[in-house]
C-alpha cells in the first residue's frame, strides 16, 4: 500500500522535498526528542555504559520508530480513536519482539547486557509520541522519514552520552583501549591517570544529559524555558 | 535466598526504579512540577504496579515460561511461549489500566477526580512494563515475592517523584543559570539524588551480600 501512495504522491512532491528533509534533520538538533521534547529517557540511560550497547539500542529504536510509524500511518483511517493506544501498543510490541529475537539470535552478548531494556522499547515515549503526534495524521512516506529522524536524534544522543561514559569510565571506546592499559600501567596510566569509576554508575548518565542540555540551550537561546 | 522483606526493601532503595534504572522518567519529568500532582501520579503507579505484576506473574508461570503449559497435559509440556511475553505483558498492562480506570470512575468518583488524568498515562509508563519484565528476569519463586517486589518498586517510584517535585517547587525561588532552567537542572538533580540513593547499596540483605553494579562493569572491563 505504501508504494501506491508514493506513486500518487510522486508527481506533486519529490520524495526528498525540502519539507521531507526537514523531517529528518529537525529532530537531530533543535527538536531533539530527548533533550527538547523530553521523550524516551526511560530506557535510554541505563544502557549508555558502553558505546556498542548504545549503538545497538539506537539501531533497534530507529527500526521500531520507522516501521511503527509506517504501519500505524497505513492503518490510521481504520483505527477507532478510543482504542488507538492499545492498537499502537500491539503494533509496537510485535515489532519489538522481532528486534528482540534477532538480537538474541545474532548478538547474544549484547542482548543479555541490554536485558529488559529491549522490551522497554515498547513503552519508549518517543515511539508512542511519534505515532500519536505524527503517524496518526500523515501519509506513510513522511511518517517513515519522521520515524527515521526521531530515531536518529535519539540514537545520536545515546551514543554521545555513551562515548563520554565509556571513554572516561573505562578508558576505552567500543572496547578498544584509548588511554593505554590500566593494569599494566602503560600510556596515560603510566603518569598516574585513573579511570573515573563514577562515570560507570547510573546517576552520571543523568548528569551528562543535563550538561548536554545546558550546552545546547546556551548555544540556542530560543530554547530556554521559563520556570 | 532472600526473604520477601528483603525483596521489598531492596526494591524501594538500592534498586529504585528511577535512580538505578531510570524507568518511568518521561512521566517523572513531565508531572513533577508540583507536589500535589506528583502525589496523585505516584499513588496511581503504586496501585497499577501492585495489580499488574502479580497478574503477569501468573501469566508468566502458567502460560509463557518454557514448560509452563504442562498443566494442560503431556502434549503441551515442551512448549516455550516466552517470545510472546512482551505482547502479553503490555496487553495485560493496557487492559488493566483501562479496567481500573472504569472501575474507579464508577465506584470512587472522588479518587477518579484525583487520579483520573494520570491513569491513561500510566499504560505507557516504563516502570509498569519494567516491573513485569524485571519480575520475569529475576524469576521470583512465589507470587508473594513478586507482589512484594511490585509494591516496593511502586513505593520507590512514589518517593522519587514526590521528592523531586518538592525540590522543583523550591527551585522556583533560586537563581539558576538560564540555559539550565527547567529540564537541565532537573536532570542534574536527579543524578545527584541517584548518587545519594546509591549509598543504600551497602545494606546487607539476609545472607546474600548485594552485588553492586560497579562490579559487573569492572569485570566486563577486563
Amino acid at each position: 500500500m505504501s508504494e501506491t501512495v508514493e506513486k500518487v504522491k510522486a508527481p506533486s512532491e519529490p520524495l526528498f522535498s525540502k519539507k521531507n528533509k526537514k523531517l529528518i534533520t529537525d529532530p537531530l538538533t533543535d527538536n531533539n526528542p530527548v533533550t527538547i521534547q523530553v521523550l524516551g529517557i526511560c530506557s535510554a540511560l541505563a544502557i549508555t555504559v558502553q558505546v556498542s550497547q548504545a549503538i545497538v539500542m539506537g539501531l533497534s529504536v530507529i527500526f521500531v520508530t520507522m516501521m511503527g510509524n509506517v504501519v500505524i500511518s497505513m492503518m490510521r483511517n481504520a483505527i477507532p480513536s478510543r482504542i488507538r493506544i492499545i492498537v499502537q501498543l500491539v503494533v509496537v510490541a510485535a515489532l519489538v519482539i522481532v528486534v528482540d529475537q534477532v538480537l538474541a539470535a545474532f548478538l547474544p552478548d549484547i542482548s543479555s547486557k541490554l536485558s529488559v531494556f529491549v522490551g522497554l522499547i515498547i513503552t519508549n515515549c518517543i515511539i508512542m509520541g511519534r505515532l500519536e503526534a505524527f503517524a496518526m495524521g500523515n501519509k506513510p512516506w513522511p511518517s517513515l522519514l519522521d520515524g527515521l529522524g526521531n530515531g536518529l536524534g535519539y540514537a545520536g544522543l545515546l551514543v554521545l552520552v555513551a562515548i563520554f561514559r565509556e571513554l572516561f569510565g573505562s578508558g576505552s571506546l567500543l572496547g578498544f583501549p584509548i588511554f593505554g592499559d590500566a593494569v599494566e600501567k602503560t600510556g596515560l596510566y603510566a603518569i598516574g591517570y585513573q579511570n573515573n569509576n563514577l562515570m560507570i554508575l547510573p546517576p552520571m548518565a543523568l548528569i551528562i544529559v543535563g550538561v548536554i542540555i545546558w550546552v545546547q540551550r546556551a548555544r540556542n537561546q530560543a530554547l530556554i524555558e521559563e520556570h | 535466598m532472600e526473604s520477601t522483606l528483603d525483596i521489598f526493601i531492596k526494591a524501594i532503595f538500592s534498586e529504585n526504579m528511577i535512580f538505578a534504572y531510570f524507568l518511568g522518567m518521561c512521566s517523572y519529568l513531565a508531572v513533577s512540577k508540583t507536589v500535589n500532582t506528583a502525589l496523585g501520579l505516584g499513588a496511581a503507579v503504586i496501585f497499577v504496579l501492585v495489580v499488574t505484576v502479580p497478574v503477569n506473574y501468573l501469566l508468566e508461570n502458567y502460560l509463557l515460561k518454557a514448560g509452563a503449559l504442562s498443566w494442560m497435559g503431556e502434549k503441551y509440556a515442551g512448549m516455550d511461549l516466552s517470545f510472546l511475553s512482551f505482547i502479553m505483558f503490555i496487553a495485560v498492562v493496557a487492559s488493566i489500566v483501562q479496567l481500573v480506570e472504569m472501575l474507579v470512575e464508577k465506584f470512587a468518583p472522588a479518587l477518579y477526580g484525583a487520579l483520573g488524568i494520570f491513569l491513561p498515562l500510566i499504560a505507557v509508563n516504563c516502570s509498569i512494563l519494567g516491573g513485569a519484565l524485571f519480575m520475569q528476569e529475576r524469576q521470583y519463586s512465589t507470587i508473594l515475592d513478586a507482589t512484594a517486589f511490585s509494591l516496593g518498586s511502586g513505593i520507590g517510584w512514589f518517593v522519587a517523584i514526590v521528592a523531586i517535585a518538592a525540590i522543583r517547587e523550591k527551585l522556583r525561588y533560586s537563581k539558576i543559570p538560564a540555559p539550565l532552567r527547567g529540564l537541565g537542572i532537573t536532570f542534574i538533580l536527579t543524578g545527584l539524588m541517584g548518587v545519594a540513593f546509591m549509598s543504600f547499596m551497602g545494606i546487607k540483605y539476609g545472607k546474600e551480600v548485594p552485588k553492586a553494579k560497579v562490579e559487573s562493569v569492572e569485570t566486563s572491563q577486563k
